[in-house]
């Protein structure tokens, strides 16, 4: 067998790929079944959202932030608003924020659900993913009763949210969490320890925590390498400090710190704590108007600022210069798949192919996150 | 830290390379000559009062007489922020890489190569990312045209609109 | 319209184009194309609350096992050329639905510089299903027009392959 001749291959895996999460293309330098270096091509869904913010205007805006991560897209929405609202100086009322952190949250569940599901696809275990959709479909039917929009939802506007909790929905929900903790436990007894999904995904793609905060590795991502960070925790905005919650961080139980089963595992911990964060809210929430009264056409000062949003996907930063009239000069959107991305040649030396899928699956990438 | 304490003692060290200090509201920001961002961004990280571990943006804006690429940069440690400028003419801007002391800094500089056109010296691998490799033009910029076709697909799409007001009369 | 006269003895009577339209409407198999958003409904169509399973319909990775092409999102310039490369290599007879508002106009994004202005720039249609996204309701019942459309097909009076359809 030593004197058996091997050659380097370059092949493709398109962007018509069952499990890249979107259209991703990877091109493969592999020795066999090893790979030397996985290269990412992307850009096969760059809608150039950026540019067009600047033809239709603040409100126009809104629908466009649901297209930037439309698994998560509450958190784009409250990105935008809160920037807007920092230009222009507008306050939100109270029960709009709770609003807001409402529906965020069970974005954030939804999002988390289709994350674990398509995992289990790409290992290739259908089930769980069958599981995870018909906890997101009676998600779904509990926001479509709120803002009439199953994915993109363009529920949020500047200055709060656009309508109110419908009449009987703060029961429907509390009832929902009633019943969809235990299906996280049953969740966890289907797949979570079962022993091929365990060796399947410990120690690939160990990210230590030097590197993570390096190439900028945000979210669920970067606390599974050991970093206790949350930006409703340590930059906080909107109304967090008011709630108890936790913020799970990766234990190296498994295999080492940082690799892809606790990456897995700080997801499932985290639906946890957003199951505690909406019963405080929806429970607290205070009366009150939800929309601030806001001009038709918006014309903030001329001004930059930056802000920080906590999504699904990490932490995302909105970037937005005014220069006085009603359209802005320039929006940008730095977000966490982008970066997780560029890490992907340096942890792909020395996996399988079959390795790269579930490493993918683990960074939670979403395509139109990279490309906007 | 505040951020214009930061911007302070960057004055301090490097005296007249810092440009100006802008305390502007929102978010205040600070300009510095081109040649020496590499030494003020590695000053900063290295500082332990500043302790920068992290480029948490980097963006390029395309102003009427100027070419500017914003740097803003985070530390975890002690939780501050501070938002960089650099100016750069609109003919062939061209900018030292961060590379080496960011690796965040690899694809955010290859998005601004693509979208305005900075180029970044020293950088391992400057291509285009996003638009495809034989796109022709920097999108981003505000004299930018579309092109009329791409590979024989037209880009052109006329609305219904038109054709019912044509078919009206 | 009925397919099948049965008599006493079980006998049953149609003509042979509607059997074999019959079989082939009830398999279809789509190719996962899911580029966007409209991807995440395709694949809560194909779940466990609207499911098209029923209908025959199951997922396929490849192009060359597929019948079926669902274009599920915003198409690129740059991915319009690779669209067109899967669409060739599908066996016939192909169909193809575009699923919502980016695949059949370009949606909200007109105003992009790198989106390709609807699929029907490059692939002939057979089935629209406005939406963004649109639900799995009107995905399915795209499904089921397009079951229709091949129901009028004349299969065995076909001249060198082409698909005709009936007057």
């Amino acid at each position: 067998m030593s004197t058996l001749h091997t050659e380097e291959m370059t092949l493709n895996m398109g962007p018509q790929h069952p499990s890249t999460h979107g259209v991703l293309r990877f091109i493969l330098r592999a020795d066999g079944e090893v790979m030397r270096e996985a290269i990412p091509d992307v850009g096969y869904l760059h809608r150039s959202i950026e540019k067009i913010a600047e033809k239709v205007g603040y409100h126009g805006f809104m629908p466009y932030t649901d297209r930037v991560d439309y698994v998560s897209a509450m958190f784009t929405n409250q990105g935008w608003g809160m920037a807007c609202e920092k230009l222009a100086k507008i306050e939100v009322p109270r029960r709009g924020e709770y609003c807001r952190v409402i529906a965020a949250e069970f974005n954030r569940i939804a999002s988390h659900l289709l994350s674990a599901g398509t995992m289990g696809m790409d290992i290739g275990a259908f089930t769980p993913f069958v599981h995870a959709l018909r906890e997101r479909e009676m998600i779904n039917d509990l926001i479509e009763e709120l803002c009439g929009a199953r994915l993109t939802f363009n529920y949020m506007r500047i200055g709060g949210v656009a309508w109110d909790l419908p009449p009987g929905w703060r029961e429907k929900a509390l009832a929902y969490l009633d019943h969809f903790e235990p299906i996280l436990d049953e969740f966890n007894q289907l797949i979570s320890f079962n022993k091929i999904f365990v060796e399947r995904l410990a120690n690939i793609g160990v990210i230590t925590a030097e590197d993570a905060i390096n190439y900028n590795v945000v979210g669920p991502n970067l606390r599974a390498s050991g970093v206790k960070w949350d930006i409703r925790k340590d930059l906080p905005y909107s109304v967090y400090p008011d709630f108890e919650f936790d913020v799970p961080v990766g234990q190296g139980q498994w295999g080492t710190l940082g690799d892809s089963m606790d990456r897995y595992m700080v997801r499932i911990l985290e639906m946890k704590e957003s199951v505690k964060i909406l019963r405080q809210a929806l429970t607290a929430i205070p009366a009150g108007p939800v929309l601030a009264k806001v001009v038709r056409t918006l014309k903030p000062a001329a001004g930059e600022c930056q802000i920080r949003v906590e999504s699904a996907r990490g932490d995302m930063g909105w970037y937005v210069v005014s220069d006085g009239t009603g359209y802005p000069y320039r929006v940008r959107v730095r977000t966490g798949s982008f970066a997780a991305m560029g890490l992907i040649p340096k942890l792909s030396r020395g996996l399988m192919i079959a390795d790269l899928v579930a490493l993918i699956a683990s960074l939670d990438v979403i395509a139109p996150e990279i490309d906007r | 830290m505040e951020p214009l304490k930061i911007y302070e003692l960057v004055k301090e060290r490097f005296g007249d390379r810092v440009l100006e200090i802008a305390d502007k509201k929102p978010d205040p920001f600070c300009v510095i000559d081109p040649k020496s961002i590499v030494e003020v961004c590695q000053f900063l990280h290295d500082d332990p009062q500043t302790a920068i571990d992290a480029l948490s943006n980097e963006t390029g804006v395309d102003y009427k007489d100027r070419i500017e690429v914003v740097y803003h940069l985070f530390s975890y440690r002690h939780r501050h922020t501070a938002v960089l400028k650099v100016k750069l003419p609109r003919e062939n801007p061209s900018v030292a890489t961060l590379e080496n002391i960011w690796k965040s800094a690899n694809w955010m500089e290859r998005e601004i190569f693509d979208l305005i056109g900075v180029n970044f010296e020293g950088h391992s691998d400057l291509r285009r990312i996003l638009m495809p490799e034989d796109w022709e033009g920097h999108p981003l910029r505000k004299d930018f045209v579309e092109p009329l076709e791409y590979h024989g697909i037209s880009t052109v799409r006329e609305s219904p609109i038109v054709r019912l007001e044509a078919g009206k009369k | 319209m009925s397919l099948l006269n049965t008599f006493p003895e079980y006998t049953l009577t149609t003509r042979t184009d509607e059997l074999l339209n019959w079989m082939r409407k009830s398999s279809i198999w789509y190719m996962l194309f899911g580029l966007a958003c409209c991807a995440i409904e395709l694949m809560h169509t194909g779940g466990p609350r609207a499911d098209i399973d029923r209908f025959g319909a199951s997922p396929r990775a490849s192009a060359r096992q597929s019948d079926l092409m669902i274009i599920a999102g915003t198409l690129t310039l740059k991915m319009a050329l690779r669209t067109r490369l899967l669409y060739d290599q599908m066996p016939d007879p192909k169909y193809v639905i575009s699923m919502g508002s980016c695949s059949n106009c370009g949606g909200l994004f007109q105003f992009a510089y790198s989106v390709c202005d609807g699929v029907d720039k490059i692939l002939p249609v057979d089935v629209y299903v406005p939406g963004c996204p649109p639900r799995p309701e009107a995905l399915t019942e795209g499904l089921l027009k397009l079951q229709e459309k091949m129901m009028t097909e004349r299969w065995l009076t076909r001249s060198n392959g082409a698909r005709e359809k009936a007057a």
